[in-house]
């Protein structure tokens, strides 16, 4: 059976999924067991999956049978199986910690919730695991349908923010999927490692390079590099806090993963890198989304609006780093795709808990939160902390990686950016700290020796949270396994 | 704004035509996409599938992958209709229309009232929109609704063979219901194909689809490989390969009949099962 | 400009596709009425599934579907070039799906926007937000 791990890695979310939507119908209290028991056991699925990549190698898997290009592969390589690990575990963790929520907001729709749920993770899996082009468009459209309908039944503007996402999101794929027409019109193959075979007799075709920009342009939109990020803030924001903390942490992240997939598998890094200006544009880009990210995060008054810009910039440490065409470049975005998806997981379930207590998180209500959910502030602080960058959490090793990339590069402007961003997070995190920890709460006026009780939010809430922020400081120790293991054996060979 | 976004997309269609001169000609049979790939699939795909129809064969066997979740992508969409409209309202919300069958008068009951039995044979409940002289309407579209479900399976029997297969089938059998939701009522289609029929043969279809790989699975071949079942069926490999087809078609169409009832449903009431178009 | 003429006449069905999804996309982008906007969206998707069923084409072909001569035996070879390109029509078939999937969910959050706005146009929805912001 193990060597039908890969497919299990889609089957068994899949065939839940189903049953759980059933369920919704026939008996409620069996949806939640089995989103439990079904993610579960994909997680174990894929760490088996990992080691068994880490022993012997890359794995390709020939769906019904037929071997490439004639059929549908899936290949978990080097780099795709750590992804994979991170994106089980975050979906995991996410819908242990907002049980109570889901409980308490779709007690009605709870089995289509569930199975939405399970749905946009087993669509996201897909992405990372596929190995042909077209199918990570269809796996696109699932992850990218039932996360409009996720984000769609929340706060006042969910619908609006929502219908904006869809449209830009079709946008974006439908530019993805042309490019892959340009493709497969120019070498006649959709399966990934057969159009790299392909691609050292067509290094100078026009066709290729437009194929190469439109694809890029369709996952930048997906991403929200800035200057497309206008949906992101809405939409993550006004949606359901339970919804949030699984889409914000993977949506962009698996869409950066995409883009290195089809950047260095799909078109070989020899073509990819291989016209200065696109990479020098793209550079400039990302460099725009830094800084206007932390620039927007700056004047946000809430703290969930605050972090949508500061995701927004993120992503543009990823493409920066990508595109500057190093080595170290390269490693440093990829150990960033698993590092922020950690990051923002701890951080939007922070946010889901302080809502909960609090039912708001605009900064002026935020005093004394130190005192009131310890436990909290501090799966808080330490995501805070290696979003900043500082030692040992595992942001400041992406961090490093991005900034040496750039240097030797000789992108000045990348490395600039990067430091003013992490000033500019200093900035924004230590307010927030400044208002938790140092203000007092109203009503302890006359009692100076008192801190405000404690009034934590329930356990099953408080606990992924913190095994979210301790994997912070795990990935941060680990991180020279990470990359000698697992990321340079990824990258391709031809690149300096 | 419109200014800014004419610009923008003038730029991009001069780019995308700008570059149009690399690409093979309209037609050409000797261009890449014609020659890498697709000569297998003309030239085995009979051999290999038993089935005539090369676009069935590669959409349900050898790309049967992707087809699995263009499925599911359908049952996603009426999940999510379902997630976002669906709403419970109360008898009394609205006035309803009700009319007398022996007199024929109508009458307008506002919220509060006394509202008839349901299966009252006095008292027919009307939609809010009046449609007079329903009776050709209805009567033309009772006696086309048979035809219209067994062309609908005739065109699932035959993918191998003729243009067709599980999703045309599939949305001609939803629109057969759809049909009759529209000529006659919104209430009565419901009350013959519910809600809850439609949203578990949705779930069932794709899980004839996702099962039937599974069992392939379990049986020792790779997912979706048809050729384990050939044992089960009592048949050699590649009659179980058009078998595993037909299916698997069946699930398509048992999956896109119901979700896309389902859809209808929920966007023609808004939400509310109520009144249709 | 006397060889854009061949060259149109070779490229046409590229032409026609671009054209389309610019009108499809100029309408996503700068209409005001959102089922405006769904259409252009539909528009913009149908485009691209046209630009791909005319990857397809090969002149004096036709449908990919094999006609036995008997039952059985003595096909002879089948030549490839006798017959269209199956695979495109194949992923199209699950481009045309996704767009209708797409489409029946735009449409559904369209009447949520209309329950609680009263309107259709993006401009009155936005006016109503900063009034209800401002308040």
């Amino acid at each position: 059976m193990t060597q039908h791990f890969p497919a299990l890695l889609i089957i068994v979310p899949l065939l839940s999924a189903l049953a759980v939507s059933a369920m919704g119908w026939i008996d409620r209290r069996w949806c939640f067991p089995l989103a439990v028991a079904s993610l579960g056991g994909a997680l174990a699925v894929s760490v088996s999956l990992l080691v068994q990549v880490m022993a012997a190698g890359p794995i390709v898997y020939q769906m019904a049978g037929w071997s490439p290009p004639i059929g549908i592969t899936y290949v978990i390589d080097y780099l795709n199986a750590p992804v994979l690990v991170v994106v089980l575990a975050a979906a995991f963790l996410n819908l242990i910690g907002a049980k109570v929520r889901i409980e308490a907001e779709f007690e009605e729709k709870l089995g289509a919730y569930l199975a939405l749920y399970i749905l946009f993770l087993s669509g996201m899996v897909g992405i990372v695991a596929t190995g042909d082009a077209f199918n990570l468009y269809v796996l696109l459209e699932i992850a990218s349908l039932t996360g409009y309908a996720l984000i769609g039944l929340g706060k006042e503007r969910a619908p609006l923010s929502s219908l904006n996402y869809l449209f830009m999101g079709t946008i974006g794929a439908s530019f993805y999927l042309l490019g892959i027409g340009y493709i497969y019109i120019a070498t006649g193959t959709l399966n990934m490692a057969d159009i790299s075979n392909m691609m050292p007799q067509l290094m100078g075709s026009g066709t290729l390079f437009l194929a190469l920009i439109i694809c890029m342009t369709g996952l930048f939109v997906k991403m929200a590099l800035f200057p497309m990020h206008g949906w992101l803030p809405n939409a993550y924001s006004n949606a359901p806090s339970a919804s949030a903390g699984l889409i914000a942490p993977l949506t962009t992240k698996v869409m950066v993963y995409a883009m290195v997939r089809v950047g260095l598998t799909i078109f070989t890094p020899e073509f990819t890198f291989s016209r200065a200006i696109l990479s020098e544009t793209i550079v400039w880009l990302a460099v725009g989304a830094i800084v206007a990210g932390s620039l927007l995060a700056l004047m946000q008054r809430r703290l969930s609006r605050m972090l949508t810009y500061v995701i927004v910039a993120e992503v543009g440490y990823m493409v920066g780093g990508f595109w500057l065409g190093n080595k170290t470049g390269i490693t440093g975005a990829t150990l960033h795709i698993i590092n922020d998806a950690a990051m923002t997981l701890t951080l939007f379930m922070a946010v889901s808990t302080i809502t909960w207590k609090l039912g708001s998180d605009k900064f002026e209500d935020l005093k004394g939160l130190f005192g009131k959910m310890p436990f909290t502030m501090i799966g808080f602080v330490l995501a805070a902390l290696a979003v900043i960058g500082i030692p040992p959490t595992c942001g400041f090793f992406s961090k490093w990686y991005l900034i040496t990339g750039g240097i030797e590069a000789g992108q000045w402007g990348f490395v600039v950016a990067l430091l003013f961003s992490s000033l500019v997070n200093a900035v924004l995190f230590f307010r927030i700290f400044e208002i938790a920890f140092f203000e007092p709460f109203a009503e302890g006026h006359g009692h100076h020796g008192h801190g405000p009780a404690m009034s934590e939010a329930p356990a099953s809430m408080v606990a992924p949270l913190i095994i979210a922020a301790l994997s912070l400081i795990v990935l941060g120790l680990y991180t020279g396994d990470i990359v000698t293991k697992l990321i340079q054996l990824a990258i391709p060979a031809g690149i300096a | 704004m419109r200014l800014l976004a004419l610009i923008a997309v003038v730029l991009t269609g001069g780019l995308i035509i700008f570059h149009t001169g690399d690409l093979p000609d309209f037609g050409d049979p000797n261009s890449p996409a014609s020659t890498h790939l697709s000569p297998y699939y003309l030239e085995h795909g009979e051999g290999d599938t038993h089935a005539p129809n090369i676009v069935s064969a590669v959409l349900a066997d050898y790309r049967g992958f992707d087809t699995m979740f263009e499925t599911t992508v359908v049952f996603a969409a009426g999940l999510a209709c379902f997630f976002l409209l669906r709403r419970k309202t109360e008898p009394g919300d609205k006035p309803r229309m009700y009319r007398h069958l022996p007199t024929g008068v109508t009458l307008r009951i506002k919220s509060g009232g006394t509202f008839p039995e349901e299966d009252s044979t006095e008292f027919r409940r009307m939609d809010s929109h009046f449609v007079p002289h329903q009776i050709i309407i209805k009567n033309t579209c009772r006696l086309v609704i048979p035809f219209i479900q067994v062309f609908a399976l005739y065109v699932v029997a035959h993918g191998h063979y003729s243009p067709g297969g599980g999703f045309q089938g599939g949305v001609l059998l939803a629109a057969a219901i759809i049909l009759y939701a529209i000529s006659h009522d919104l209430r009565r289609s419901i009350h013959r194909f519910s809600e809850k029929v439609a949203a578990l043969s949705g779930s069932l279809g794709v899980f004839i689809y996702a099962g039937a790989g599974a069992l392939c699975l379990l049986l020792g071949a790779n997912f979706l490989n048809y050729e384990a079942l050939g044992p089960l069926l009592g048949v050699d490999a590649v009659m179980a390969r058009s078998h595993g087809i037909l299916i698997i078609e069946i699930g398509v169409a048992l999956a896109v009949m119901a979700v896309i009832v389902w859809i209808y449903y929920n966007l023609s009431s808004a939400g509310k099962h109520d009144e249709g178009l | 400009m006397t060889d854009l003429l061949p060259l149109i006449a070779a490229k046409y069905n590229y032409w026609i596709y671009t054209i389309l999804m610019m009108i499809g996309l100029y309408a996503m982008i700068a209409k005001n009425n959102l089922v405006k906007k769904i259409i252009g969206m539909n528009i913009f998707q149908t485009a691209i599934i046209l630009f791909y069923v005319s990857i397809a084409y090969k002149k004096g072909a036709t449908l990919p579907i094999i006609m036995g001569d008997g039952h059985g035996g003595g096909h002879g070879a089948i030549q490839a070039a006798d017959y269209i390109n199956p695979l495109p029509h194949c992923l199209m078939l699950t481009a045309i799906v996704v767009s209708v999937a797409t489409l029946g969910v735009a449409l559904a959050l369209a009447i949520k926007i209309y329950r609680q706005y009263g309107t259709l146009e993006e401009d009155d929805i936005n006016h109503q937000i900063r009034m209800q912001a401002g308040q």
